[in-house]
């Protein structure tokens, strides 16, 4: 379809311009740009709370902020990442710009429920705010009774609610996308011919749907006892404490793959795109997406191992924890025989993903360590799994959204950012976050707890380390930010597909038209056929 | 991957049915939709609840005695006739969603009305068993008193009797909230909105209203059944 360039396009962001466009729109597409914006601030602002928690512990001393300060800092970092950006990020974003498209559908199920499940997270996102600005919470993001329920008195009850009010969002936003899978596919788009983001969304739904009404009725009922003096987990009338942890992470484990699954689908779209290659093995990467979701709700306990739990359900826990790193290694070998022999093509999306790669491997083979009763007595509590999380929360997660963002940003924006800038911001990450959570493991390994605002001496030449790798990471983000703003006024016209990729979101214009396509797509092929493509790396 | 086909994508915007949204192709797709995503829906309700009833099977295995003594403080009675209550209004209820299908407006409309009146019965007769346990001090953390020989069961049963007022709140709140979605749909029932072709609301209203009053089949005996035998 080759238009003139003296017609102007109608596409989903000029066809209308006022605010109330953007406030009540129903497009998915607008949605996630929405979504982009508060994620982002969200991400800012637990970013900041970082930066002041590496800080503090550049020296052993607590000498810039109070113990009860510190609490606070290293309890909204982890509930502003966690809620805020890392379980939105990829499939509220991501998700909701190119899941239709993917499917050759005009929007998604439930266009309406889209817009309210936004609404939903801003509420919750404001509340969590105002408890933030408040006073903040120094619970953990863990909020774990009966400290949380009794004994503190910082803003546990906004915080909750906020907590709360934002999982409806996340159920909404999973049942909407199943739905859209399984009634809104084109014609010819058969399961096996679904790109492998489609099946990681799939996936992440599930675990959405199933896990996010634990939570929240977890949080409802820490809210009863704290409030209305209820006694639910309260060990002075006979309850257990350790039934709110079983309950916490039925819902917060699984999250943990809420988190990471929509980045692998992203990661596997970029391999297979830069590598010029079908990916190796699809129904493998395919199906590992679901054992993921599945066997991620069996595995909950192993954040109990030192709790009092019987030996017996801990070696349980234990060795479903081992079998869930199966279907992750299922990916990472599939992945690296993508690149196996591939015309690879190192743009700016593909660092990204090949960064993704190292640090997903060395925090998915660390969490092995975790998971090993005897080991996890002694890291327990430790740098070393604070080290371990952030490399798949942060090194997995957030590299493999930049991967899609930069994928698809073209997309979405119809500009192209500056390459060279990108391909720089990626390795700085990449360094800045080594140097960073590098040394937490050695801290943790040799003994160093997590959540304490001093430390002894002989820790600090690894802490200063990890706080200047903080810093270089800083600088990796701000640049992301600042050539990502850049390419919406500046960059060029990025055409309709950058990259000469496969798939429905790219045979549509860029930006893609408001209702998506112009004609109904018909599929007559499987996702990656790379191999009929005429190759042109340039 | 695609083959741009010679399917005009507004093929179904000239002479379409009035409820049927832009993004669907047919009505019956959109009804497909609707219902998996109601379906969906109803499994969030069940671990949201599932997460009480966990509570609940926890400790009634570590406090047998204080859960059949919380027991025995509820009316048998009330709860009874409030679970007859409910069940009739699920057949109301199916009754109202089978005539909007067959096209019967009118008989909609009653079944409808005749749903929400029973739904009110219930919240009714619950409002008078909550008001009985405030001047009987079993309110926890709020007003709790047990006296004689359950006395020292006390610490127990002020636990159940948290999960009675959280479950039984819980599942107030939603026959509340479905007494809402009840008034809307009856609105549309009676200003005619539905037919043969289109009732989709009716049904996905009926679904939820169901589920609200399963989860009361499961709430009334676990709580007010668990030890009758010595009376």
């Amino acid at each position: 379809m080759e238009m003139t360039l003296a017609e102007p396009r109608v596409d989903y962001l000029n066809v209308r311009h006022t605010v109330a466009s953007w406030l009540l729109t129903k497009d998915h597409k607008r949605i996630g740009i929405m979504y982009l914006v508060v994620v982002s601030l969200a991400f800012f602002v637990g970013g900041l709370f970082a930066s002041i928690i590496r800080m503090e512990l550049a020296t052993p001393a607590g000498d810039l902020v109070s113990s009860d300060t510190y609490n606070k800092l290293f309890t909204m970092h982890g509930v502003a990442m966690v809620f805020f950006v890392l379980i939105p990020a990829v499939p509220a974003i991501l998700g909701n710009f190119v899941l239709p498209l993917m499917l050759g559908a005009k929007d998604v199920a439930f266009p309406k429920i889209n817009l309210l499940s936004w609404y939903v997270f801003v509420i919750g996102f404001l509340f969590t705010l105002y408890a933030m600005v408040t006073g903040g919470v120094d619970t953990g993001w863990t909020f774990y009774t009966p400290y949380s329920s009794r004994a503190s008195s910082s803003n546990v009850m906004m915080t909750g609610i906020g907590v709360f009010i934002t999982g409806f969002s996340s159920i909404l936003t999973g049942l909407n996308f199943m739905v859209t899978i399984h009634r809104m596919r084109a014609p010819g788009l058969t399961w096996f011919r679904l790109p492998l983001f489609v099946w990681a969304i799939y996936s992440t739904s599930l675990v959405q749907v199933l896990g996010t009404p634990v939570i929240a009725i977890t949080v409802l009922a820490l809210a009863v006892e704290r409030g209305l003096h209820f006694g639910i987990f309260d060990p002075a009338l006979g309850g257990d404490p350790v039934l709110f942890q079983h309950l916490f992470w039925f819902y917060s484990h699984p999250a943990v793959y809420i988190m990471i699954l929509p980045p692998m689908g992203a990661i596997s779209e970029v391999l297979a795109c830069f590598s010029r290659k079908n990916i190796f093995g699809y129904s493998f990467v395919a199906f590992s997406s679901l054992a993921i979701a599945i066997f991620g709700f069996l595995v909950w306990a192993h954040h109990l191992f030192i709790a009092g739990i019987s030996v017996y359900s801990a070696l349980v826990f234990s060795f479903l924890t081992y079998a869930v790193a199966i279907p992750s290694a299922v990916k990472t070998f599939n992945w690296t025989a993508t690149l196996y022999k591939g015309a690879i093509w190192l743009k700016a999306p593909m660092i990204w993903a090949i960064c993704f790669l190292g640090l997903f491997l060395v925090g998915g083979l660390t969490g092995l360590f975790t998971a090993a009763l005897g080991v996890d007595v002694h890291i327990h509590d430790t740098y070393f799994v604070v080290a371990h999380f952030h490399f798949i929360m942060v090194g997995g997660a957030i590299m493999g959204y930049f991967a899609g963002l930069h994928y698809w940003w073209p997309k979405m924006t119809g500009r192209m950012y500056s390459d060279a800038a990108a391909k720089t911001a990626a390795v700085i990450v990449f360094v800045g976050f080594n140097l960073t959570f590098g040394p937490q493991f050695i801290l943790g390994y040799l003994g160093m707890p997590r959540r304490y605002h001093m430390y002894p001496e002989e820790f600090q030449v690894l802490n200063v380390l990890s706080s200047a790798g903080a810093s270089i990471l800083a600088v990796g983000y701000v640049l992301v930010a600042i050539y990502l703003l850049v390419s919406l006024f500046k960059g060029e016209k990025a055409g309709d597909n950058p990259w000469h990729a496969t798939g429905l979101e790219w045979t549509t214009q860029s930006p893609p038209l408001p209702h998506n396509f112009d004609v109904q797509p018909v599929v007559t092929e499987g996702a990656y056929e790379y191999s009929k493509r005429e190759i042109k790396v340039v | 991957m695609s083959d741009a086909a010679a399917i005009p994508a507004d093929a179904h915007a000239h002479g379409h049915h009035p409820d049927l949204q832009h993004h669907f192709d047919s009505l019956e797709q959109q009804h497909e939709a609707a219902t998996l995503g109601m379906w969906l829906f109803l499994v969030t309700e069940v671990l949201f609840f599932g997460g009480l009833f966990m509570a609940y099977l926890l400790y009634r295995v570590w406090y047998p005695e204080a859960w059949a003594a919380g027991s025995e403080e509820l009316s048998i009675r009330l709860g009874g006739f409030n679970t007859v209550v409910l069940i009739g209004s699920s057949l109301t209820m199916a009754m109202a969603v089978r005539s909007a299908q067959t096209g019967y407006r009118r008989a909609t409309v009653g079944w409808l009305l005749g749903t929400m009146a029973l739904g009110l019965t219930f919240l009714v007769v619950k409002f008078f068993e909550y008001k009985d346990k405030f001047t009987h001090h079993h309110v926890p953390g709020y007003d709790f008193h047990i006296e004689g020989a359950h006395a020292g069961l006390a610490g127990p049963m002020e636990i159940f009797f948290s999960l009675y007022f959280t479950m039984t709140g819980l599942h107030a709140l939603h026959m509340i909230i479905g007494f809402g979605i009840m008034s809307v749909i009856t609105w549309m029932a009676y200003r005619g909105r539905f037919s043969t072709q289109w009732s989709t609301p009716v049904e996905m209203s009926g679904l939820y209203w169901h589920f609200v009053d399963i989860v009361w089949i499961f709430l009334f005996p676990l709580l007010y059944l668990v030890d009758r035998t010595g009376q």
